[in-house]
């Protein structure tokens, strides 16, 4: 196989209402990665970009659309999509692009901007529901999440203070990161969320990342490419997507299934045999404050039933031993769905690399692992990412 | 390409104008079985990864990548959406397999059309919302302006383009899938009712609902499927801005397409795609696109496919045969499955099996696909039935 | 090299800047409407709710009862055998009680708050649930794993819609 390099990310600010165009945000991404790689548009070879719902911007094929923001005038340019997921999947995307051979680099752009939906974003997510068995019961997508988080806390005892105190090591991380939407704003304490407005129980708002608008992009090269261009290329060592059934009330909703299938596909992949001992940084999934414990145990990187208490011991603190969301995550840094999950992506890369500034995670992190979620609780894809510290 | 990879599975539902009696999910259903028994009765669970086509609006589902899995049998599997046409899903599809990790992977894509009550307003949304769209014009508009300045640059002729609504309508007659097929001439053409000038009722395709589905194999596995797997030679996309007033050479050529064929070309080693390729399937969405994409595809020079098309060079007993099936013209308007109705009657031609309607002696074959108005994107493919 | 020298524009606004007309906006109200063919399974379904029944699937492959029915096993892959009638009561198997509506809007104080909630439905095959609502009950009696029987609207009053069932109540 073709050994594939992240050598640049980049991203926007997060803004809850953002003054720049999709395309605008697009741009900015696009280029901040492209600066960071050292590369001209005219040295990538096509652009994999990826985006969520089209309802948002109701704008139809949106991928055409945002096609000249993401540096795709003139070049191979296909839009992927897998819902929530797509942010991490669009690596996936770009990786068989320069895996197959097809081409040498590739830039991979995610995009979404939320703000445009009036009056507010969350009336569209009732579009995502099953047209004729389910959207007549006039459905809010916070429900099905609390639906979903319920399951999981009823099932190992779990309470409401356990997943604010999840929520909250996120919340407050994110103040450090200059994208969020929260930079150097006030930590959060786990009363504040348990106090927070119930939106549908056990969700409380602060329970819940933000709606957002933003950007993020990373560029992909063949090895022999980025040992041209950068000293320190960070290598995708392993991908793994999985989708399950989309008849999502006939599963149990306590474990991830998917999420571990994902897992397995993209630690074989990159050779790992025991990821929680071989992973020295996750980016797991965080919309929620419960969805990060959940996907720590789908990515095999916490036992069943115990990932409350590894979170009470420090074990995913900054300097535990599996620092968890050094990004702070969507929760503290801000949720635009497709560029969230690339947000992870871009943390990688940095932390991977030693330029994570005052979110750098402490001795020398090699071997990363970032995820995303989406769809109707039914999907994930996983990205393995490493560099040789030698 | 180093490696190489073949089609080895292709089935699809019946294609029809109003499709009542089932679900989309029932009609890819019967598409994908079909192409799982074509390709020696392989069951879902032991492909490896899938690859659909659609896009939300079309659908009225947002995320509409979540209801792919359980009709293609994909359930817990890799599955993925590309919001493009069928040709640039099976590039996503073909690259999955040149990465060396996958050995089988499906493609599919569908149109229910007809459950979309307003699709001259999903077309206009595709505009840019801040300064095309507030102008209210129905968006068939650009297909007159692309049209007349077609035909200002190259000296194509209204005539020219109404013989393409009829070679392709007569075609169809000979195709068992299509819903559009007749025989008219060039008059019934030029006096159908005028749309937006000098486009005319009769040069623009109308919708169909169907779906497609093919299966992709590595060259290691291919054997394991089918007797006659049909290689995948050269594929190429491309975009051109999306901006309607800045686009490379202007409204009145098809930039994307002369991208995505070079691209494609390069690939599969063609210098000289008229001698080398044998036939082809490609976009006739409007009747004066099969032309204009002639051209941009290099089987001919520019303002010279009017001059071949009336010299019959392009008829199904010509040197190179165009949209055997009928095109979208003759066949139907199958949305994001557009190009896969290339692909299959390209397959269909080069198995041997495309009935009434079989060419003689064909090899290779390129299909192409255009997304539409209001985009500038097209995807091209080469194929043969050579190793 | 530090990476915060590539985060560069995502500019804030506030509400208040596009509502006072500093921030020009383009306004549309989006006007596209659909009409789903149903199919032969859920077609069905539709017409046994509007009777004041529910119907699954039972499969061949797989010896499961399927709710809401389909034409296929989805994980056999093979097509589905005979139809039959499954209870209208069920088990709660998750839910949750809301204080907004489906587009973000509060629920006014005094208005009921919605309860959805995944019930297995009685007769299927373990596990297979529905998406539903909650009635005529407290929000704090909710339990997981409480019986419930489904409250159908007035034959008169149905249209052959998964709102036949006004919601489930325990009984």
């Amino acid at each position: 196989m073709r050994k594939v390099a992240v050598v640049g990310a980049g991203m926007t600010k997060f803004a809850r209402r953002a003054l720049e165009t999709p395309k605008e945000l697009s741009y900015q991404a696009s280029k901040a990665a492209l600066d960071s790689a050292g590369m001209k548009l005219k040295d990538i070879d096509c652009v994999a970009h990826g985006s969520a719902p089209d309802a948002f911007d109701g704008i139809h094929q949106k991928g055409e659309y945002l096609a000249d923001g993401c540096g795709g005038w003139n070049k191979p340019t296909m839009r992927v999509f897998v819902g929530g997921a797509t942010g991490v999947h669009a690596i996936a995307h770009g990786w068989y692009h320069v895996a197959s051979g097809l081409a040498d680099t590739c830039l991979v752009v995610c995009e979404e901007k939320m703000s445009s939906a009036m009056p507010h974003a969350q009336a569209f997510f009732l579009t995502i529901f099953d047209a004729i068995t389910e959207r007549a019961l006039g459905l809010n997508l916070i429900w099905i999440f609390a639906l979903e988080m319920k399951r999981y806390m009823e099932r190992y005892g779990y309470t409401k203070e356990d997943m604010a105190l999840s929520a909250m090591k996120n919340k407050n991380q994110g103040l450090k990161h200059p994208a969020s939407q929260f930079y150097g704003g006030n930590e959060l304490t786990v009363e504040d969320i348990l106090n927070s407005e119930v939106m549908a129980s056990p969700v409380s708002r602060l329970d819940v990342s933000p709606v957002s608008d933003g950007a993020a992009a990373i560029v992909l090269a063949s090895e022999r490419t980025a040992r041209r261009l950068t000293d320190k290329p960070v290598w995708i060592e392993g991908v793994g997507w999985c989708l399950d059934t989309a008849y999502w009330a006939t599963r149990d909703l306590y474990y991830p299934r998917y999420t571990e299938i994902a897992a397995r596909k993209a630690y074989k992949m990159a050779g790992i045999r025991e990821p929680h001992k071989e992973i020295n940084i996750a980016e797991p999934y965080d919309p929620f404050g419960y969805k990060q414990l959940h996907h720590m145990e789908g990515l095999l990187l916490s036992p069943k039933g115990k990932t409350v208490e590894l979170l009470r011991d420090g074990h995913f603190d900054m300097d535990g031993n599996l620092p968890m969301c050094p990004s702070g995550g969507l929760l503290g840094v801000g949720n635009p769905i497709a560029a969230a999950g690339t947000l992870k992506l871009c943390e990688l890369f940095w932390q991977l690399r030693g330029e994570a500034g005052e979110r750098q995670v402490p001795g020398n992190p090699r071997l990363g692992v970032a995820q995303a979620w989406g769809d109707l609780m039914q999907v994930s894809s996983v990205v393995v990412m490493g560099i040789n510290n030698a | 390409m180093s490696k190489k990879v073949a089609i080895v599975g292709l089935g699809y539902s019946s294609f029809r104008t109003t499709s009542q009696d089932v679900s989309y999910r029932e009609m890819i259903f019967e598409a994908a079985t079909k192409c799982y028994e074509d390709a020696g009765g392989v069951h879902p669970q032991d492909i490896d990864a899938f690859v659909a086509c659609s896009e939300d609006f079309m659908e009225g589902i947002s995320i509409a990548d979540e209801y792919v899995p359980d009709q293609l049998g994909a359930v817990l599997k890799p599955v993925q959406s590309i919001t493009g046409d069928g040709l640039q899903g099976l590039a996503s599809a073909a690259m999955h397999v040149l990465t060396g990790e996958l050995d089988l992977v499906t493609l599919s894509a569908f149109s229910k059309a007809s459950n979309v009550l307003h699709y001259a307003n999903v077309v206009s949304y595709a505009c840019d919302p801040t300064y095309v769209r507030p102008l209210k014009e129905n968006p068939y508009f650009i297909a007159g302006l692309e049209m007349n300045r077609y035909l200002y640059e190259t000296g194509t002729t209204e005539e020219q383009c109404a013989m393409v609504t009829a070679k392709n309508k007569g075609n169809a007659l000979f195709n068992p899938t299509a819903a559009y097929g007749a025989k008219i001439d060039v008059k019934d053409v030029l006096q159908s009712d005028p749309l937006f000038s000098p486009l005319k009722y009769l040069d623009k395709s109308q919708d169909l609902d169907g779906a497609i589905v093919f299966l992709l194999a590595s060259e290691e596995k291919a054997y394991q499927y089918t007797d006659k797997p049909i290689w995948i030679k050269g594929l190429g996309w491309a975009t051109d801005t999306p901006n309607l007033d800045n686009r490379l050479d202007g409204m009145g050529d098809a930039v994307y397409a002369r991208l995505a064929a070079q691209k494609a070309y390069e690939m599969a080693g063609i210098t000289y795609p008229r001698k080398e390729i044998h036939f082809a399937e490609l976009d006739d969405t409007f009747s004066f696109k099969e032309l204009q994409h002639l051209e941009a595809l290099n089987i001919c020079s520019r303002g010279e496919a009017g001059k071949l098309l009336e010299q019959g060079v392009f008829s199904k007993n010509g040197d190179f045969p165009v949209n055997v099936s009928g095109g979208s013209l003759g066949v139907g308007y199958l949305h994001e499955a557009n190009g896969l109705q290339r692909l299959m009657e390209v397959v269909l031609q080069l198995r041997g099996e495309a009935g009434k309607r079989q060419l003689d002696d064909v090899e290779t074959g390129l299909a192409f696909a255009w997304r539409g108005i209001p985009t500038a994107t097209g995807a091209a493919a080469v194929l043969s039935s050579r190793y | 090299m530090d990476h915060k020298e590539f985060i560069r524009g995502g500019t804030a606004l506030s509400e208040d800047e596009i509502k006072s007309g500093k921030i020009f906006v383009e306004e549309d109200a989006l006007d596209c409407r659909y009409a789903w063919d149903t199919g032969v399974a859920i077609g069905r379904y539709l017409a046994e709710l509007k009777k004041g029944k529910i119907i699954a699937k039972k499969t061949n492959c797989c010896d499961r009862i399927m709710i809401p029915p389909r034409m296929f096993c989805e994980l056999c892959y093979r097509p589905s055998g005979a139809w039959t009638y499954v209870q209208d009561t069920g088990v709660v198997n998750t839910f949750s009680i809301s204080n907004i509506y489906y587009d973000a809007s509060r629920v006014p104080s005094g208005e009921p708050n919605p309860m959805p909630a995944v019930i297995e439905i009685d007769g299927a095959s373990k596990g297979m649930g529905i998406m539903h609502l909650l009635g005529e009950v407290k929000p704090e009696d909710v339990k997981i794993g409480m019986k419930v029987k489904a409250v159908w609207k007035p034959e008169s009053e149905r249209t052959g819609s998964i709102t036949d069932i006004e919601y489930f109540k325990p009984y």
